[in-house]
C-alpha cells in the first residue's frame, strides 16, 4: 500500500522537474527578487525607529519644491521665483535646481493616485531613495552581466544592495539628489558600455537619455561627461579603435549635449565651461581619427598617405590649440569652478573659498571611513582589478577606469565615496565570482575526472590529464572546500557589518535626536520641529527669520517663514553679512538686522543636552566667512592664544558678541549637571564666562524644552525718549 | 626638390583619392552628399552668427547642433550600411535606417524645444 502511495508522489515530482536552463533562470530570478526586497528594507531603520519623516537639511528644500510641483503643476514649478528665501534678494528656483528628483517623485505620486492609492507626497518622498536603490541593484546585475557574466552580475547586485557607502545617502527619508543620481549614473554607464559593445544607434540613444536623466538629477554629471571621453581616449590610444566606438560616442555626445542643455541650471555650460571641454575635444579628435582611417582605407599607396597624414594632423592640432587658447584667454571658456577645482587641488578651497571648506562632507577621507564604508570590498577591489586585466575587453577597460578615477576622487572628498561605490562593488563582484567559479570548477572536475577516467578509458587526453592533475595534488578538493567556506564566511561578515553600520551610523534623521536616559530608556529630543512649528503658529506670516545658513531650508519648509540665508549658499556676501551680524557686538548687529528687516533670530544651542553640532561650535566658521568679506571681523579677536574658549578666560569680544549672548542668555542660572556649578556648558565641558547677560535690542521669544533651539524677537526701535 | 615633389605628391594624392572614391557604391555616395549638405548648412549658420552676433545663443546652438547632429548620425548610418565593415555584417540595413530615423526624430524634437 505504501509503495503504491509513494509511486504517484515520485511521478508528481518528476513532472515538476525542470530542465537545467529553467532551473538556472528560476534561481537567478528569485535571487534578484530577494535582493530587490533586501535593498529596500535595509534602508527602513529610521522609519521603524522614529517615524516617516524627511531627514537632514537639503532634503527639506527638495520636499518643499516637490510639494510646490504637485500643487501647482510643472509650468509654475519651472518658472518659480521664490521670495521666501534669501530675503531681500529672492531665489530663481526654476533656474537653479536640478529637477530630476522632484519630477520623479511627483510622477510616482501621480501614478499612485491614478491607481487610487491616496498617499501623501511626504511618504512618496521618504521612500523614493530606497525604491531607486532597489532599481540600482537591478542595473548592477545587468552591468555585471555585460562586463563579465551572470554570476558576477548577481554578486554585484547583492554587494551594492547593502554597501554602506551607498546606503549613507539613500536611506528612507534622505530625499536628496544622490538617491536618484547613483541609479542614473550606473544606468548611463551600463547603456553606454552596451552601446560600445553592440555598436547600435538605439543603445546610444538610450544612453543619451540616461545622461539626460543624470544631468537633470545631480551636479555630479560632470563626472560622466569627463569619464566617457577619457575612456574613449584610452581606447584610441590602446588601439581598440573600432566603428562601434565611433557610433556609440558620437550619437551619445551630440544627443546628450543637446538634451542636457534643456535643463536651465546647466544652460550653455556644455559649450562654454572648461569642465566640459574634454568631451568636445575628444569629439573633434574622433572626427579627425575616423577621417584619417577612411582616407587610409581608400588610398593604396602608403607614402601618399603619410604625406596626407602629416598635413592633416598638423592642421588639426594647430587649429585646435588656437581655438582653445583663444577661448580660454578671452574668458569665453570659463575655467574650472571652485567646487570641481578643489577636487584636483585639495588645498585650494581652504585658502580661497571658506564656504566650500567648511562643509564637513568635503573634507578628505580618512582610512577608517574607507574601511567603514567598504569593509571587505576594500581588498577585493585590487583582486578584481587583477581579473579585469587578465581578460581585457572594451567593457572591462571601462570599469577599471571608472574604479580608479572614482577611488581617487573618493580619497579627496568624503562625499564622493558614494560615486566610487558602484565601481568598487562591480569590480569586487568580478573577483568574488571568478574565485568562487574557479573553486567550484575544481570541486566538480575532480569528481568528473575520476569518473571519466574509470569508465571511458578511450576518451580524450583531457580526462587523463585531469586524472594526472588530480593525482599530483591530492588535497586539492579539501583546499577548495576550505577556501569556499572562507569566502562564504567573509561574505557573511560583510553582510553583518553592513547591517550594523546601517543601523548605527546612517539611520539617524538628524532633525530628531535620541539619547539614552538615566535608566537606559530612550529619550527623544524633538526640539527642532518644536521650534519650527512654534514659528509657524506664533509669528506673523511675513516675518523674516535670521539664522545661520544650515537651517534655512528647514525653516522655510516646516516653519513656512521667510529666511535671510539658506543652504543653497549661492550668495557669499549675504552669508558673510549674517556672519558679521552674529559675530559683532549687539549695537552693531542691530544695525545690520534692521537693514535686512529681520524680525526673529534663531540660534541652536547644545549646552544643556551636550549636543555638539550647535552654533557655538560652528561659530568660528561664521567668523571666517564674515571676515572673508568684511575685514572688520578678525578671527584672532575671538581666540585666546589661538585657542577657542567660552569660559572666564575667553576673549572679551567673544564674551560679548551677539551669538554668545543669544546662546547663553539666562543660561547662567541653569543647573545642567549634578555636581557642577550653574551655567555649566555640557557640550564644551566648561563653565561659561559671562553669566549675567542683558539684551538691549532683542527679547527672548521662545526656547524649546531642551534649550536646543532659541528664538529671539528683534524689538522695534525705541521712542524718542 | 622639395617643392616640386610635394606639388606632385599633392596632385597624386588628389588623383588617387578621386579614383578610389569613384569606386564607392551609389547609396554611400548619397549619404556622403547629405553629410556634406549638413556641414555646409552649419558653416553658413556660423558665418551668419559671426556677422550679426550670437544673441539668442540657444537658437544659434540648436541650429548648428541640429546640422552637426544629423551629419554625425548620417555618418553612423554610412558606417553601419557599408558592406566593407566586418563588425556590422549581421546588421540588416533596414534596422540601421530605422535607428537613424529614430535618432533624427529625437534630435529634431529636442532642437525645436530648444529653438526658443
Amino acid at each position: 500500500m505504501a509503495a503504491v502511495a509513494n509511486m504517484p508522489v515520485s511521478d508528481l515530482l518528476k513532472s515538476f522537474k525542470l530542465k537545467t536552463k529553467q532551473q538556472e533562470l528560476l534561481i537567478r530570478v528569485s535571487i534578484l527578487c530577494l535582493v530587490y526586497i533586501l535593498a529596500f528594507i535595509t534602508r527602513l531603520f529610521s522609519v521603524l525607529r522614529y517615524e516617516s519623516m524627511i531627514h537632514e537639511f537639503d532634503p527639506y528644500f527638495n520636499y518643499r519644491t516637490t510639494l510646490y510641483l504637485t500643487q501647482n503643476g510643472f509650468y509654475d514649478f519651472w518658472n518659480w521665483f521664490d521670495y521666501e528665501s534669501w530675503y531681500p534678494l529672492g531665489r530663481i528656483v526654476g533656474g537653479t535646481l536640478y529637477p530630476g528628483l522632484m519630477v520623479t517623485a511627483a510622477l510616482i505620486y501621480r501614478i499612485l493616485h491614478f491607481l487610487r492609492f491616496a498617499v501623501h507626497i511626504r511618504e512618496v518622498c521618504v521612500l523614493t531613495a530606497p525604491f531607486f536603490a532597489s532599481n540600482t541593484t537591478l542595473v548592477a546585475y545587468f552591468f555585471g552581466k555585460e562586463i563579465w557574466d551572470t554570476g558576477a552580475g548577481l554578486v554585484a547586485a547583492i554587494l551594492i544592495a547593502v554597501c554602506p557607502g551607498y546606503i549613507s545617502r539613500s536611506v528612507a527619508g534622505s530625499y536628496d539628489n544622490e538617491g536618484v543620481a547613483i541609479f542614473a549614473l550606473l544606468f548611463t554607464f551600463y547603456l553606454f558600455v552596451k552601446a560600445v559593445n553592440t555598436g547600435s544607434l538605439a543603445w546610444s540613444l538610450a544612453s543619451a537619455f540616461g545622461y539626460f536623466y543624470m544631468v537633470s538629477a545631480w551636479g555630479g554629471y560632470v563626472f560622466i561627461i569627463n569619464l566617457i571621453p577619457l575612456y574613449v581616449l584610452v581606447l584610441l590610444i590602446t588601439g581598440r579603435y573600432s566603428m562601434r566606438l565611433y557610433v556609440a560616442y558620437n550619437c551619445m555626445y551630440v544627443l546628450g549635449m543637446l538634451l542636457a542643455m534643456q535643463i536651465r541650471f546647466v544652460g550653455f555650460q556644455h559649450v562654454q565651461s572648461g569642465e566640459h571641454m574634454a568631451a568636445m575635444g575628444v569629439f573633434f579628435l574622433m572626427q579627425v581619427f575616423y577621417f584619417l582611417d577612411w582616407v587610409k582605407h581608400m588610398l593604396s599607396d602608403t607614402k601618399l598617405f603619410q604625406a596626407f597624414l602629416r598635413i592633416t594632423v598638423t592642421c588639426a592640432v594647430a587649429v585646435g590649440t588656437i581655438a582653445l587658447g583663444l577661448g580660454m584667454l578671452s574668458g569665453y571658456i570659463s575655467p574650472w569652478t571652485g567646487r570641481f577645482y578643489s577636487l584636483l587641488d585639495p588645498t585650494y578651497a581652504k585658502d580661497h573659498i571658506p564656504i566650500i571648506a567648511s562643509v564637513s562632507e568635503h573634507q578628505p577621507t580618512a582610512w577608517s571611513s574607507f574601511m567603514f564604508d567598504f569593509h571587505i570590498l576594500l581588498f577585493l577591489f585590487p583582486a578584481g582589478l587583477y581579473f579585469c586585466f587578465k581578460r581585457l575587453s572594451d567593457a572591462t577597460i571601462f570599469i577599471v577606469m571608472y574604479g580608479l578615477t572614482s577611488m581617487y576622487f573618493a580619497g579627496v572628498m568624503v562625499r564622493l565615496i558614494l560615486v566610487a561605490t558602484p565601481a568598487v562593488c562591480l569590480i569586487s563582484a568580478i573577483a568574488v565570482s571568478a574565485t568562487v567559479k574557479n573553486l567550484t570548477v575544481l570541486l566538480r572536475s575532480k569528481n568528473k575526472g575520476v569518473q571519466t577516467g574509470s569508465t571511458k578509458g578511450s576518451s580524450s587526453s583531457k580526462a587523463s590529464s585531469k586524472a594526472l592533475l588530480d593525482q599530483s595534488q591530492p588535497f586539492q578538493k579539501n583546499g577548495a572546500i576550505a577556501l569556499l567556506f572562507g569566502a562564504f564566511y567573509l561574505l557573511s561578515k560583510y553582510a553583518t557589518h553592513c547591517t550594523w553600520v546601517t543601523s548605527e551610523a546612517y539611520s539617524s534623521p538628524s532633525i530628531v535626536l535620541a539619547a539614552r536616559g538615566a535608566h537606559g530608556s530612550r529619550v527623544i529630543f524633538d526640539d527642532y520641529r518644536e521650534a519650527y512649528f512654534w514659528l509657524r503658529q506664533n509669528t506673523p506670516p511675513d516675518a523674516k527669520v535670521m539664522s545661520w545658513w544650515d537651517y534655512g531650508y528647514q525653516i522655510t519648509a516646516m516653519g513656512n517663514r521667510t529666511v535671510i540665508v539658506d543652504n543653497n549658499t549661492w550668495n557669499n556676501t549675504h552669508i558673510a553679512t549674517v556672519g558679521r551680524a552674529m559675530s559683532s557686538y549687539e549695537d552693531e548687529a542691530i544695525e545690520i538686522m534692521r537693514s535686512l528687516d529681520v524680525d526673529y533670530v534663531l540660534v541652536v544651542f547644545g549646552g544643556v543636552t551636550g549636543y555638539s553640532s550647535d552654533d557655538i561650535n560652528k561659530f568660528l566658521w561664521m567668523v571666517r566667512i564674515g571676515g572673508g568679506v568684511f575685514p572688520v571681523i578678525k578671527e584672532p579677536d575671538y581666540l585666546v592664544n589661538g585657542e577657542y574658549r567660552v569660559d572666564k578666560g575667553a576673549a572679551p569680544k567673544m564674551l560679548n558678541c551677539l551669538m554668545y549672548k543669544l546662546c547663553y542668555y539666562r543660561f547662567g542660572e541653569m543647573l545642567t549637571e549634578y555636581g557642577k556649578p550653574p551655567g555649566y556648558d555640557r557640550a564644551r565641558g566648561v563653565e561659561i564666562g559671562n553669566k549675567d547677560i542683558k539684551l538691549e535690542h532683542l527679547e527672548e521669544a521662545f526656547t524649546t524644552s531642551n534649550w536646543i533651539v532659541r528664538i529671539y524677537k528683534v524689538k522695534p526701535p525705541n521712542n524718542r525718549w | 626638390m622639395g617643392r616640386a615633389s610635394s606639388k606632385e605628391d599633392v596632385g597624386a594624392l588628389f588623383r588617387s583619392l578621386r579614383s578610389a572614391y569613384a569606386a564607392t557604391t551609389l547609396n554611400l555616395k548619397i549619404i556622403d552628399l547629405y553629410v556634406g549638405f549638413a556641414i555646409f548648412t552649419a558653416l553658413i549658420q556660423v558665418v551668419y552668427m559671426v556677422m550679426v552676433g550670437s544673441f539668442p545663443f540657444n537658437s544659434f546652438l540648436s541650429g548648428v547642433l541640429s546640422c552637426v547632429g544629423t551629419a554625425v548620425l548620417a555618418v553612423c548610418l554610412r558606417i553601419q550600411v557599408n558592406k566593407e565593415n566586418k563588425e556590422f555584417k549581421d546588421l540588416p540595413p533596414e534596422r540601421a535606417f530605422a535607428d537613424f530615423v529614430l535618432c533624427n526624430l529625437v534630435l529634431h524634437l529636442v532642437m525645436i524645444n530648444f529653438l526658443g
